[in-house]
């Protein structure tokens, strides 16, 4: 349990990431449940309060944004595959051929053992007193620095503070730990511009890490500091909650708004990079081709890692900040929108070539680049401040980033593990349930997320907890809802496809020859044929 | 028959998943703009989706021979779509957004408290009279914290409901007292959050009377749901008399 094998930690990774969004996904049917029949009770819950369904948000955004897009993708196949694909047991700091292995393996351990500790202080939330936080994944304060501003906003808000200051150390370890690798680990005579796109991707997106998880743990402390040690980092002079004055020396609650964004838009591309590079190499692989514009892959995806530091004031459009720092970071917003569309532009290419051999890993990553195109087609509009003042915090900001965060995120998680099982296990996923999961799921991804821009132009806000009693109009919605939730229902019911296939396979899944979607990256290669390509040692 | 049609005409111009009727006078620029936007962009992301299947379908033998130079001129293509998209929103966000309100504007100030809104008229002084949070008593009446000492408290108006002159711009003034709300008015296609220990402003035309949704948009506690008040958009005359019926009611107590 406590090895510090690269595999070892990457498996680790994967499976809190597994058991992260099983509950995260268990949470959203709640949510959905009673946000489309919210007179219902729910089975062994009873009526859900309104505050029972924000504690439901909270958690499931949390669980999903840290413990899912971001533990699994970068952290752990990172962790699992680069390693070998550095061809690091000849790298040319070992003077013996030992094992491939992260340049250090302890702090790589440890990134995930807090993780771990990150996940369980989170889940305990629920039963503390108060129960878990109700100010959405954002924690924006004052509601998240006064324990009297709602029920969780005590206990339940210290625990989430405590769950995300350890995932932000994790998170650190494990960076350091990857850029280290990436520099120290790689085979004799590999050069930066002959790293795998997938090595890039993890490489840069693990530079983000480093000052996005810094700047949140430091706010997490201010905002601990706030609510315990009288400092005033996020408070106004004077704020009124619930009948009681509180006076402070008075700080800002738009600092909060641009630490968290400082942190949160680079997150949107830490957990994005690594998939968008899966994406690039899987399809070079199943097109039998090379990469097309390596070059040109290698700067966007560089380019995505800077620019992606100069966007975050496009989630504060209607905070009350200068309009014309809107302006600049509207303008910014669409500059990283060129390197993205170099990216789809070069994987169309590649798929437009044809002769793409029909494998599941194949699929996902094709249902990646639809769901990502998708989701990436409403960013222009919520990168303008003028039409994102219309549309923000309602149903069309959920649509967008479900689509091109989640979906696609998850699409190309389940291409790296399609792709990536026979390697660990010496054995191939079976393709029929393969195929089954692909379709199901993207029809359900569609069905889900599609409707909900309709839900968001016609003004329903997110975090609502019921669409009856509040504003009319919003009553007209519910057959949309209803339909939404229905087709959630559906979508996370054909996951369990995934689950039997993983189990099947482990066991009797058919055996996989040493590289079986003939790849050209080293993880595939035998240590033979390494040595057979090895240049001399220079001496 | 007839009135079916029109049922049917009314449902197709407004059904209740899409924008809701334009009632501000930037909200027809607004719409406009984003409904070139969504179509634009709906009609790239269709074509993209149609080439990947086309991908999925062809056989090596059958390969679009799709070389580098038109790979730029896609990109090329994509570059001058955000580039004219980004001029024409940014023009459209100088005319709203970076203008003074008019000197003659209405001025009402709004403020959210955890699951209400407020609206405050100056009165016939049109100066705001000084609040005290300690003096802030919502079930004592006294929701804002007026203080009965400063003389320009005494005529001014509050009131739950948000009540506007057509054709004449109104000039809001949002504030909070407890945490962030999201002042949100759908139809006027108005968002700005309130935030307490800040003041931010925002001005609007509304151009057709009737009564229209206000929100909350930014999370605020387990009442955000069913924190919600109404814009009522009235002609200058009732206007008038509405505000003259509130200070003969101030003057009273």
């Amino acid at each position: 349990m406590f090895a510090t094998s690269h595999r070892v930690v990457g498996v680790q990774y994967l499976l809190l990431a597994l058991a992260a969004v099983v509950a995260g996904t268990v949470l959203s049917l709640l949510m959905r449940w009673h946000l489309a029949w919210s007179d219902a009770r729910l089975p062994g819950w009873g009526m859900v309060k309104p505050e029972d369904y924000l504690a439901l948000v909270t958690l499931h955004g949390t669980l999903m944004i840290f413990f899912v897009a971001t533990a699994a993708p970068q952290n752990g196949l990172a962790s699992l595959v680069l390693p070998e694909q550095l061809g690091g047991r000849y790298s040319s700091h070992s003077t013996t051929n030992d094992a491939a292995r992260m340049a250090l393996p302890l702090l790589n351990a440890f990134s995930v053992w807090l993780t771990a500790l990150a996940l369980v202080s989170l889940l305990a939330t629920p039963f503390l007193p108060g129960g878990a936080a109700i100010s959405g994944w954002t924690s924006y304060p004052p509601l998240s620095a006064v324990p009297s501003a709602g029920p969780g906003q005590g206990y339940g808000m210290d625990g989430w503070l405590l769950a995300i200051a350890l995932f932000c150390i994790g998170s650190l370890c494990s960076a350091v730990s990857v850029i280290a690798t990436v520099i120290t680990r790689r085979m004799r005579g590999m050069q930066w511009m002959e790293m795998p796109l997938t090595a890039w991707s993890w490489f840069v997106a693990a530079c983000m890490e480093l000052p996005a998880f810094s700047v949140l743990l430091a706010a997490c402390g201010m905002l601990f500091s706030d609510r315990h040690l009288g400092a005033s980092f996020f408070f106004p002079p004077i704020d009124v909650v619930n009948g009681l004055v509180l006076r402070h020396a008075g700080g800002s609650p738009l600092l909060w708004q641009n630490l968290f964004w400082f942190f949160g838009h680079p997150e949107v591309y830490i957990a994005a990079l690594p998939a968008m590079g899966l994406t690039t190499t899987l399809l070079a692989t199943f097109s039998g081709r090379r990469i097309l514009n390596y070059r040109a892959m290698v700067a966007s995806t560089i380019s995505i890692g800077l620019l992606g530091f100069a966007v975050w004031g496009h989630h504060m459009f209607v905070s009350g900040m200068n309009p014309y720092a809107s302006r600049a970071f509207g303008v910014a917003t669409i500059a990283i929108a060129i390197p993205s569309s170099i990216e789809v532009i070069q994987w169309l290419a590649t798929i437009l070539a044809g002769g793409l051999r029909r494998a599941t890993p194949l699929l996902f990553t094709l249902g990646f680049v639809s769901l990502f195109i998708t989701g990436g087609a409403t960013g222009p509009i919520l990168a303008q401040p003028i039409l994102d003042s219309f549309v923000h915090n309602t149903f069309f900001v959920v649509a967008h980033f479900h689509l091109i965060m989640s979906m696609a995120g998850v699409f190309a998680l389940f291409a790296g593990i399609y792709y990536w099982f026979p390697l660990l296990t010496g054995r191939v996923m079976s393709e029929r349930l393969g195929r089954w999961h692909f379709w199901l799921s993207l029809i359900g991804a569609y069905a889900v997320f599609f409707p909900m821009h309709f839900a968001g132009l016609a003004g329903e806000p997110r975090h609502y907890a019921q669409l009856t009693g509040t504003a009319s109009y919003l009553e007209n919605l519910l057959p949309l809802q209803r339909w939404i939730t229905v087709a959630a229902f559906i979508l996370a019911a054909a996951q369990l496809l995934f689950f039997w296939n993983l189990l099947k396979s482990l066991t009797r899944g058919t055996l996989a020859a040493s590289n079986p979607w003939n790849a050209s990256t080293l993880e595939w290669c035998s240590p033979e044929e390494e040595r057979k390509d090895l240049p001399p040692v220079a001496s | 028959m007839h009135t079916v049609r029109v049922a049917a005409i009314s449902a197709l111009r407004t059904p209740s998943w899409w924008m809701p009727r334009a009632g501000s006078l930037h909200a027809h620029a607004i719409d406009s703009l984003m409904r070139t936007s969504l179509v634009t962009l709906f009609a790239f992301c269709v074509l993209a989706q149609v080439l990947l299947v086309a991908g999925m379908i062809l056989r090596r033998e059958q390969r679009a021979r799709f070389s580098p130079v038109w790979r730029w001129v896609a990109t090329g293509a994509v570059v001058l779509l955000f580039l004219w998209m980004t001029i024409i929103a940014e023009k459209l966000w100088s005319t709203i957004r970076l203008t003074l309100s008019q000197p003659q504007a209405i001025q009402v100030e709004v403020t959210g408290v955890q699951f209400q809104w407020y609206f405050r008229y100056p009165g016939p002084d049109g100066i705001y009279g000084r609040t005290k949070p300690d003096l802030i008593d919502a079930a004592g009446g006294n929701p804002l914290g007026l203080d009965p000492s400063d003389p320009h408290s005494h005529d001014d108006i509050v009131s739950s409901v948000l009540v506007l002159p057509v054709e004449q711009q109104a000039n809001l003034q949002l504030r909070a007292q407890d945490v962030i709300h999201g002042f949100f008015l759908p139809a006027m296609r108005v968002m700005q959050n309130t935030t307490p220990g800040r003041m931010s402003e925002i001005h609007l035309t509304p151009i057709r009377t009737g009564e229209y949704a206000i929100v909350c948009s930014q999370v605020c506690g387990l009442g955000h749901y069913r924190m919600h008040a109404v814009l009522r958009v009235v002609s200058a005359q009732q206007f008038a008399t509405w505000l003259a019926q509130r200070e003969a009611a101030q003057a009273e107590r």
